[in-house]
């Protein structure tokens, strides 16, 4: 297995330092080394104080956002060599407050997301043609949002307006719409129907891009906007 | 539903200009969102520049023809082309905005993007040619 030296500038920061710096570390890296392993490499052998988050390794937790060579990734799926660059730059992410190196505060993400009231966990009908065991009905599975924070960090008005409820509760925000499954949805569409939910969005759609588990939360978006403008309308021409 | 809190931070405090336009690791959904806002900017101040043009026309036809005779020059009329290129993609990128901002088509907005600025770009080679050969 061809194992290569790669250069890590790592982007550090200190509660009580007057500004954040870049440090850089080598790491002997093979073609499976993904970066969160190599962020590894380096606290266990060269600087135990860099501080980062992490859990399950493979996408899922969506605890190891960060932005890589200047992009939102999950640094446990990113193989270092797939990159191809001899330094690799790895950065918190945007748009949330900065607590150390590569950690970023997430009380403002859940705050918002958590409002929308969506279930962790939802319950699924299976498909038609599936074979289901006798006596289940319905099967139940974890929503596709991981909850990492990338939608939020790529968008440029996150960027901008601090107060925006940003790509992540947005989408959230219709899912709960679409699918309702016993939550009041009128309560969800005043709160998005605001200057600072769906109508601040400027239709960048880096949340797409950077969105890891296929939630696209800028089509989202722009369904809570068809949903809005249809009930706008329908109030216009006299319906309810 | 309460107010929510800012994600307001002291060490990184926000750059609105960086974050609209620094294209560093982003797409071309950046590049489309970056280009309608400094074209709407260019629109902008061309209209009241514009304006202020037609004004000569006040101060008779003496002052209305040695502007002519400036707009005719080769560099005049690159700041035609580099308008025309402001107006027609302004124009058609903000249709996919307005389409895809009310939720139509907005599983297709990367098609629509780029079928709107493929016309606008075809308009655009056109109108430059017909700028300097008419």
């Amino acid at each position: 297995m061809a194992e290569r030296d790669i250069e890590f500038k790592v982007f550090r920061y200190k509660q009580g330092q007057d500004a954040p710096s870049y440090q850089t570390f080598k790491v002997r890296c093979d073609e499976n080394t993904t970066v969160l392993v190599a962020l590894q490499d380096i606290r266990r052998d060269q600087d135990g104080t860099l501080i980062m988050r992490h859990s399950c390794h493979h996408a899922s937790c969506g605890t190891c956002g960060m932005i890589i060579n200047g992009r939102e990734e999950l640094s446990c799926v990113v193989k270092v060599f797939d990159l191809g660059t001899p330094t690799v730059v790895v950065e918190p992410m945007r748009n949330m407050p900065l607590i150390s190196d590569l950690v970023v505060d997430m009380e403002p993400f859940y705050d918002r997301f958590n409002a929308t009231g969506l279930p962790f966990i939802r319950q699924s009908e299976f498909l038609d043609d599936a074979e289901v065991a006798e006596g289940i009905e319905a099967y139940m599975r974890c929503e596709n949002c991981i909850e990492c924070n990338l939608c939020v960090s790529a968008c440029p008005i996150m960027g901008s307006d601090p107060t925006y409820l940003g790509p992540a509760a947005l989408a959230a925000a219709w899912r709960v719409v679409e699918e309702p499954r016993g939550i009041q949805t009128q309560p969800v569409l005043d709160w998005v129907d605001s200057a600072n939910g769906c109508w601040r969005c400027h239709v960048a759609y880096e949340c797409n891009e950077a969105c890891p588990s296929g939630v696209f939360p800028g089509d989202q978006i722009m369904a809570l906007r068809r949903e809005l403008t249809k009930r706008k309308f329908r109030r216009l021409f006299g319906g309810k | 539903m309460a107010d929510v809190q800012p994600t307001t931070d002291p060490v990184r405090p926000k750059r609105p200009l960086n974050a609209w336009f620094n294209p560093r690791g982003r797409s071309i959904n950046t590049i489309a969102f970056a280009l309608n806002r400094l074209t709407a900017i260019g629109l902008t101040v061309y209209l009241f520049l514009h304006l202020a043009i037609l004004s000569l026309l006040l101060r008779g036809e003496e002052s209305w023809n040695s502007f002519i005779a400036i707009a005719r020059t080769p560099w005049f009329l690159m700041l035609d082309v580099v308008l025309l290129f402001g107006v027609v993609y302004h124009m058609f990128n903000g249709i996919r905005v307005a389409l895809v901002g009310m939720g139509v088509a907005n599983y297709r907005q990367k098609t629509l993007f780029y079928v709107l600025v493929g016309i606008a770009l075809v308009l655009f080679a056109v109108g430059a040619v017909l700028i300097f050969t008419k």
